[in-house]
This record gives structure tokens, C-alpha cells and sequence, in this order.
């Protein structure tokens, strides 16, 4: 993955950063993403009411009362907004684990048998060779829709990538001298995977995990705005965003902007914490 | 041409013919899957004045009661003679209607394509060119945001400012309401092109300026650029002579190879701003329960991601002939 040439030139471009200046990165991002995931899967909790119509308050624009205004039935945006961030985040997380255990079986697979290598390899083929989105639609469609739908859609398109890393790494790792070591002194399969394949690994696996989050969350807001993802009794930016339409055309920015600034914010902030995950997952990695 | 193509294409060509049927297995596995009846979602709202004898008849005439294996089978011969069934939405030929929706929607990605190019290009080079100082933080904090940005909502954003805000273009479709499709001159067609042309680029935007500005600043820390500074060679002459040349080559390989995923993000721009392309009718599809089109269209998409990858990697040999060299020996 990284290019890095034989003589140890780095390749990516910059220079490379400090230890210490990743690992304080990687904390802060951290702080940020995981509270911030938190209090959104914390809105349930809250006296909100995102189902609520107010006919008196018909497509108001932002103001205190209304901080993120009313769409056209009255329903406060700002409400809505919220609950339908919590429905993305249980989606995003429920998407990427899946995506993540399928990328981290196929890995293992492919590390101990070649059969299973070839078969992965097509497999991989096959789900690169559609646009994403266009696979993700057909996977919900088979699904019949709904959350189900936009979860299996996610999580079976977006494990190649992190497959690959991780069989990379597996490789690399089962090739390496101090496990041939290991194996001479006689320790165990077992062993050795838990001392020198998991410690190399793990990493690669959370950054991956974090990483699919953020696809996750824009392709179900994708799905729900044409009308084959969360079904439409649950709040979902993305059928909020199908209904804005109508606002927009009478002027109503608010329907439109704010909903969408929630959803690039949480997948913002996972973005930015993997990356910085990867980084610090793979020593050879400088900053880009 | 060092005798690489042919072999180049030939490799690709028999990976083609493997792919084509397993994905057509696996796309229509995930067709038959679908829970969704076809014939209620042909039906539809008219539910009251459709029988059960009729949807039986109906039923029957799309041969929705044989084994999937048998339906399958006869998609495949028919396929192979190049009839990929009817469409239900469109009451069509499923060929017909991908080749009446193709030019809208090549249109769409095809400016999409160069927008995003030269865009992304363009920001790469003025970020490496300044590595470390403001503009560089402005446009790799672009990039980020971009990349987290579904592209539909910024056209939500772009109708909500161009066209409602300030009125300046149109804020759907392909012609102007109240018009025959045919009359319409391209200076009329245009306006309606900009903002979906826009949201599209989006998704293509930022993967361009980190990887051109990841390939200018290895250029520019390298010992050739060194050298050529020492003999007094200006920083921006640099970066925007020797360098460009240095980040264009690549540049061109990596969106070539992301083109389809233009075309993925064009089926939502194109929900949006109800342009008439592919995308709108693979909406219309999955909405419908339209298996044969969707087959199709799913097909022609995989088709569109061949060529570009193929287009790629004839790209990355020609403006890299080391590549070359390598694959010979």
C-alpha cells in the first residue's frame, strides 16, 4: 500500500511526522469522534418528540425557538435531524462490523489456503467491477430495502479494500523471520497467531473498521433519498433530504443544509480519526 | 507502442469473458432475491381495477412462475443475441432504453469527468506548489470536507443557491419545461447541464488533489529537484514546469480508473435534478421491481468501470514507459 522505495525514501512526499505528534493526533481525533458518536447515539434518550407537527409552525425558518427551523409540515428540523443521526450511526457501526469481519475472514482465508486465495480474488473482481453505489443499490434491492437492506449493502461491498490490506499484512508477517523462528522453536499455530499475527493486525482492522463507517452513513443517506433505504416511518437524512426538495424550491434553505451538515460532520470526524488510525497503524507511514 | 497493447489487450479480453457471466450469475442471484412482487409494483395504485385473474395473466406473460435457474438460462441465450428482455417501467426493450438514456447520462458524467480533472489537478498543484503554508491547509481541508460530502446534498445546496436564491440556472431536468426535447438547441441545454455537472464532480474532486499533491511534493523533495533549484530554478517554475509533468501522468491513470465511480455518484445527481439519464432509470428500476432493466443497466455499468480501468491502464503505460520495460522482462 505505502510506496516506499528501496533506499528508504518515503515516497508518499512529506516527511515524516514524529511518534509523538501521531499519538497525540490519534487521541484528540479519538476524543472528538467517539464523543461525538456518543451523544448522537444518546439522542433516543432525549424528550424529543421528531415526529411532532405543528401546524402553526409550517416551514419556519431558523430563529430561537427553532434553531435549525420547520419543514413544511411543521416538524421541528433540528429534532429530526438529530434522531435520524442516531439511526446513521447504529446503521454505520452495525455496517462496518459486518464489512469488517467479512474483509478480516477472507484475509485468513486466503493466507492458509490458495484455493481460497483465487475464489477471494474473484470475489474481489466481481465487487470492484460495478460503481459502488450501483452495487449497494442492487445488494438493498435483493434485500427488500429498509435498514436490512442498506446494512448488508454496505457491508458487502466495502471489504475489499481492507481485505487486501490485511491479507497483505497477514503475508508479510507469516514470512517474517522471527516467526519462522517461532515455529522452529515449536510453538504453537495458536502462538504465533496470538503473539505475532494479532498485534499486526488489530490495528489494521480499526482503522479499516472506522474508515467504513463514514461510507457507511453516506451511502445509507444515498439509499433513503431515492426511496430504497431506512423505511420511512424512521427519521433518516436522507429521506429528510428527499423531502426538502419541495422546501427548496419555496426558498427553504434550512431543510436542506442542516440535516446534510450533520451527517458530513459525524462522517467527517470518522474520517479524520482513521486516517490518522492508519497512520499510526503502519510505522512506514509519514504524513501526507 | 512497444508491443505491449496487444497482449494488454488480450489479458483483458479473456479477463472480460470470465467476468461478464459470473457477474450476470451473481446480479441476477441478487435479482431473484428480492422480495418485492413485480407484478404489485407494476400494478401499483390501479389496485383496485387489476383482478387476480389478470395479475395471473400478467404473471404469466413475464414468465415469473418457471425455477429461477430456467429464467435465468433463457436471459443468458437471449443475452447472448444481444436481447436483454423488456423493461416493465418503460414498457421497452431494455436495450432501447439504455441506448435512449445513454447520451444524457454520458453527457453528465463525460463533463463531470473533465470538471473534476481539472479541478482536482489544478488544487493539487497549487497545495504542493505551497506545501505547509495557507493555501495548502485551505485545499487539503477541502478535500476532506469533499470527501465526506454525499454529492446530492451539495446539489441540494447548489439548487437552493443558483437557482432558487439567485435564479441564475435552472434547477431541474434537461430541457426547458414546455418544450419537445428534439427542438431544443444546446445553448438551451446547457444552462441545465451546470449545477448536476457540479454534483457530480464532487465525488471525483478529491481523491485528484491529494494524490496530484502527493506526487508534485515527492517530485519537488526529490534529488532532481534539488538539483535543478540549485542551478537557480524558481520554486513555482517548478512545480508548474517539470513537476506537472511529474503529477499529470498519474493523475490522469487514477481518475480514469475512478470513473465509475462518477457514474455511481450520477445516480443520485440525476434523482436530484430529475435528469433523463441511466442513473434516473436504475432509480425508476429498483423502485419498479424492473429486473430485466436493472439487470441491463447494472451490465452496462460494469462495461463502463472495464473500459475505464482498461483506459487507465493503456494511460499509465503511455505516459510512463518504465511501466513498460517492466511488464516485458
Amino acid at each position: 500500500m505505502t510506496e516506499t522505495a528501496f533506499d528508504g525514501t518515503d515516497m508518499t512526499g512529506a516527511g515524516r511526522t514524529p511518534r509523538g505528534a501521531v499519538r497525540r493526533q490519534l487521541r484528540r481525533r479519538g476524543a472528538v469522534t467517539i464523543g461525538l458518536l456518543a451523544a448522537v447515539l444518546a439522542v433516543p434518550l432525549l424528550p424529543l418528540d421528531p415526529l411532532s407537527v405543528d401546524p402553526f409552525a409550517r416551514g419556519l425558518p431558523p430563529a430561537f425557538a427553532f434553531p435549525f427551523g420547520t419543514d413544511l409540515l411543521g416538524r421541528d428540523v433540528l429534532a429530526r435531524t438529530l434522531a435520524a443521526l442516531a439511526v446513521s450511526a447504529q446503521v454505520g457501526l452495525a455496517a462496518a462490523a459486518v464489512s469488517t469481519a467479512i474483509a478480516l475472514a477472507f484475509a485468513v482465508a486466503a493466507t492458509f489456503s490458495q484455493t481460497a486465495d483465487r475464489i477471494v480474488g474473484v470475489l474481489t473482481e466481481l465487487a470492484l467491477g460495478l460503481p459502488h453505489f450501483v452495487l449497494v443499490l442492487m445488494v438493498a434491492y435483493a434485500a427488500g430495502g429498509g435498514m436490512t437492506g442498506v446494512i448488508l449493502g454496505v457491508a458487502l461491498t466495502h471489504w475489499p479494500r481492507l481485505s487486501r490490506v490485511l491479507r497483505h499484512e497477514a503475508q508479510t508477517v507469516a514470512a517474517a523471520d522471527y516467526v519462522r523462528i517461532s515455529r522452529a522453536l515449536g510453538r504453537s499455530r495458536g502462538w504465533i497467531a496470538r503473539h505475532h499475527m494479532v498485534p499486526h493486525l488489530l490495528p489494521q482492522l480499526v482503522a479499516g473498521f472506522v474508515l467504513i463507517f463514514p461510507h457507511a452513513i453516506l451511502h445509507e443517506a444515498g439509499l433513503s433519498f431515492i426511496g430504497l433505504g431506512i423505511e420511512p416511518h424512521l427519521p433518516s437524512i436522507g429521506i429528510m433530504l428527499a423531502d426538502s426538495l419541495r422546501g427548496l424550491m419555496a426558498g427553504h434553505w434550512w431543510v436542506a443544509l442542516f440535516p446534510g451538515l450533520g451527517l458530513v460532520l459525524l462522517a467527517l470526524a470518522f474520517e479524520m480519526f482513521g486516517e490518522t488510525l492508519r497512520r499510526a497503524a503502519d510505522p512506514r507511514e509519514g504524513v501526507a | 507502442m512497444t508491443g505491449w497493447l496487444l497482449p494488454l489487450l488480450r489479458d483483458r479480453a479473456i479477463r472480460l469473458l470470465w467476468l461478464l457471466p459470473l457477474a450476470s450469475v451473481g446480479l441476477f442471484t441478487l435479482v431473484s432475491l428480492a422480495p418485492i412482487d413485480p407484478v404489485q409494483a407494476y400494478v401499483g395504485a390501479r389496485v383496485a381495477l387489476v383482478g387476480p385473474e389478470q395479475r395471473e395473466a400478467i404473471s404469466a406473460a413475464w414468465g415469473l412462475e418457471a425455477p429461477a435457474y430456467e429464467r435465468f438460462w433463457l436471459w443468458a441465450r437471449n443475452a447472448m443475441s444481444g436481447d436483454l428482455g423488456d423493461s416493465i417501467t418503460f414498457n421497452a426493450p431494455v436495450v432501447q432504453v439504455i441506448a435512449d438514456r445513454f447520451p444524457a447520462s454520458i453527457a453528465l458524467v463525460g463533463a463531470a469527468f473533465i470538471l473534476s480533472f481539472v479541478l482536482g489537478t489544478a488544487l493539487g498543484l497549487i497545495a504542493a506548489a505551497r506545501r505547509g503554508c495557507w493555501p495548502d491547509r485551505i485545499i487539503r481541508g477541502v478535500a476532506v470536507v469533499l470527501a465526506a460530502s454525499p454529492g446530492f446534498w451539495i446539489g441540494l445546496l447548489l439548487i437552493a443557491v443558483f437557482a432558487v436564491g439567485l435564479g441564475w440556472l435552472p434547477p431541474c431536468c434537461a430541457t426547458p419545461p414546455g418544450m419537445i426535447a428534439d427542438e431544443v438547441d444546446l445553448a438551451a441545454r446547457l444552462p441545465h447541464l451546470v449545477l448536476p455537472v457540479i454534483a457530480v464532480s464532487v465525488v471525483g474532486i478529491s481523491p485528484l488533489i491529494l494524490h496530484t499533491r502527493q506526487r508534485l511534493v515527492a517530485f519537488l523533495e526529490s534529488p532532481a529537484a534539488t538539483h535543478l533549484a540549485a542551478h537557480g530554478a524558481r520554486p513555482l517554475w517548478l512545480a508548474f514546469g517539470p513537476g506537472m509533468r511529474h503529477a499529470m501522468g498519474p493523475a490522469i491513470t487514477v481518475h480514469l480508473a475512478g470513473a465509475g465511480e462518477l457514474f455511481g455518484g450520477s445516480v443520485l445527481a440525476e434523482a436530484v435534478f430529475a435528469w433523463p439519464g441511466l442513473g434516473q432509470a436504475t432509480v425508476r428500476a429498483a423502485l419498479g421491481a424492473d429486473a430485466p432493466l436493472l439487470m441491463g443497466i447494472a451490465l452496462a455499468t460494469l462495461i463502463f468501470v472495464f473500459a475505464g480501468n482498461l483506459l487507465a491502464d493503456i494511460a499509465a503505460r503511455l505516459l510512463d514507459p518504465r511501466l513498460g520495460t517492466e511488464a516485458r522482462q
